[in-house]
């Protein structure tokens, strides 16, 4: 695969170029650009609509660019340059390719969207054993350590419906460590949870960056990306409006991330 | 039943626990007293009027033809369902395919053995032989042919008959197949893609086993309807089926009311069977759709919790229940 960054020898995790997403005539992204590095964890904060969501299932290929460029790991995703000269074009990945470059990330949804038919335990196994072609017996053990690890080691034989929200949301997040990501995504991990279950996942997602996981947050939680996030980001309208340390919460500059600020705190 | 006792909450210390007579229900009573009277009308009637001629019915319900008709009806109807089934599912897989030739493929096999009737889809197989004599594999407009075959050799009777049955249940399944496969969350989906499983592994592992749930009773609908579509199989024409083992027996002794009722009660058997057997699948398939914990012996399902559904469209569940009663 390509490298790039020669020059300063380290990658970025992701970076994001003039990002643009538009569906139909809606131009939902209109030139994001981001940087994550190795090890960070980075909350991204705005309004609904402003294209946070959708920023974050682009870095996952769930949705595809309309223009612009994400690398992940110094590698683009989603396409490829081919030929020479004149004959230089992007060519688009087939589906194992980016198979192979979403193997790298892991995501946790809103809506959890565990496997209703699959146990706890059966969620975790999954892609260990259909994707990774792992023995089945081992996909158990690295299960079991992993819900372990979300502290819901008594709950393996559980199907959802018999879980809490909450803990729904500890079974994907193990489900998605169960492929040993590099980078994890939270796209509004907290927001389908009733208050008092979200303190039970915004504490696995602590711990877990506390290890040193690279983390993308998508969240309203402001509590924990002044504690947590080595990044803030606000967006609005498509655009990066502010950016910078956790410091920023508390010091805004533009006048629509202190108004955005006012609502929510 | 003097007292009407709550039973939930047995051995809990529920104080003031309610002891109540229930609700009057005199309408229960007096449906019941009518019900009764009629169904008293009606065993009399069967049990009294001679040209029923039960003995007769007794005596051809466990002969020899019969019993291989209902044979035959079972083996054809189990072997076209199956083979329906596994061409809907393929037909309605390829209907959502992003390949538009295999898209366009499923869309003319639905359009042409839906739109045709089935008993005139049967006499075509059943003159298949006659239409194209020899079957044979090779390059079109070229002498050059690696196989051929016969027809009549591979297109009997009996073949004729469930190939006919089969591509025209499948034609049908495939919708019902297809409204399942899309009532299934898009979420389920995306989780599994940013799993980084393969779209093969996507459809066999986490929505077919979600949309079977959706399947499997507009299913059971449709081969209680093949067991009776079985019947027409004489247009093919095949001659060992039940409906015409017994319509045959009838002509010879001139007696179609016994026969009938001959055919009735084997109908009626079988299908009370298959309705045990839908049950069964339906609870495996229900597995994970409980809101209980597990060991929980309560069966109903919790308050603002509906039994059965999670995150279900409930329009497409009912599109799907409605392209199986439409089928």
């Amino acid at each position: 695969m390509t490298a790039t960054n020669s020059n300063s020898g380290h990658v970025p995790a992701i970076e994001a170029k003039q990002v643009h997403k538009a569906y139909g005539d809606l131009h939902v992204l209109k030139g994001v650009d981001l940087t994550v590095e190795p090890g960070t964890v980075t909350v991204i904060l705005g309004p609904s609509g402003s294209g946070k969501s959708t920023f974050l299932r682009l870095i996952n290929q769930l949705e595809t660019l309309t223009g612009g460029e994400i690398d992940v790991d110094g590698e683009m995703i989603g396409y490829r340059w081919e030929g020479e000269g004149k004959k230089r074009h992007l060519q688009t990945l087939n589906d194992k390719q980016v198979a192979a470059q979403r193997a790298k990330l892991g995501m946790v949804f809103q809506k959890f969207n565990l496997f209703p038919h699959m146990t706890a335990l059966q969620n975790v196994m999954e892609a260990p054993v259909q994707v990774k072609r792992m023995d089945k017996k081992e996909a158990r053990e690295l299960a079991i350590k992993e819900l372990q690890r979300v502290g819901l080691g008594e709950r393996l034989d559980y199907y959802p419906a018999q879980l809490s929200g909450g803990q729904q949301q500890r079974v994907a997040i193990a489900r998605a460590l169960a492929m040993q990501p590099e980078i994890m995504l939270f796209d509004e991990p907290t927001s389908a949870l009733d208050p008092e279950l979200v303190g039970e996942v915004l504490s696995v997602m602590r711990s877990l960056a506390d290890e040193g996981m690279t983390m993308i947050v998508v969240t309203h939680e402001i509590g924990f990306a002044r504690e947590v996030a080595d990044q803030v980001v606000f967006m609005d309208g498509g655009k990066v409006v502010e950016q910078g340390g956790p410091e920023i919460i508390t010091n805004p500059t533009s006048p629509r991330f202190k108004e955005f600020l006012q609502h929510v705190l | 039943m003097p007292h009407h006792i709550t039973k939930d909450g047995e051995g809990l210390p529920v104080p003031n626990r309610i002891v109540a007579k229930p609700v009057r229900r005199t309408g229960q009573i007096i449906a019941a007293i009518i019900v009764a009277l009629l169904a008293a009308m009606v065993i009399k009637g069967l049990i009294t009027n001679p040209r029923f001629e039960w003995n007769i019915v007794w005596k051809y319900l466990f002969n020899e033809r019969v019993l291989e008709g209902v044979g035959y009806t079972l083996i054809l109807t189990v072997l076209s369902m199956v083979v329906a089934i596994i061409l809907a599912v393929i037909l309605a897989v390829m209907r959502k395919s992003v390949n538009p030739v295999l898209r366009g493929v499923s869309w003319f096999f639905i359009w042409f053995f839906r739109g045709t009737p089935v008993y005139t889809q049967l006499v075509f197989w059943g003159l298949f032989a006659v239409l194209i004599p020899k079957l044979s594999l090779g390059i079109p407009f070229t002498n050059i042919e690696f196989w051929s075959v016969d027809s009549n050799t591979i297109i009997t009777a009996f073949n004729a008959a469930w190939i006919g049955l089969a591509l025209n249940e499948a034609a049908y399944l495939s919708e019902i197949v297809r409204a399942g496969l899309e009532a299934v969350d898009p979420g389920q989906e995306e989780a599994a893609k940013a799993l980084g499983m393969k779209r093969t592994q996507i459809m066999r592992r986490v929505i077919l086993p979600q949309a079977m749930r959706i399947i499997v009773p507009p299913t059971g609908n449709e081969t209680i309807g093949m067991l009776k579509t079985t019947s027409l199989v004489l247009a093919v024409p095949f001659t060992l089926d039940l409906q015409f083992a017994t319509n045959a027996i009838a002509n010879r002794i001139y007696k179609p009311i016994p026969l009938l009722i001959v055919a009735a009660l084997w109908y009626l058997l079988i299908t009370s069977i298959m309705m045990v057997i839908q049950s069964k699948i339906e609870k495996h398939f229900g597995k994970g759709y409980e809101a209980r914990p597990v060991g929980s012996k309560v069966k109903t399902p919790l308050p603002g919790k509906v039994d059965g559904e999670l995150k279900d469209d409930v329009a497409k569940t009912n599109e799907a229940m409605f392209a199986g009663l439409n089928a």
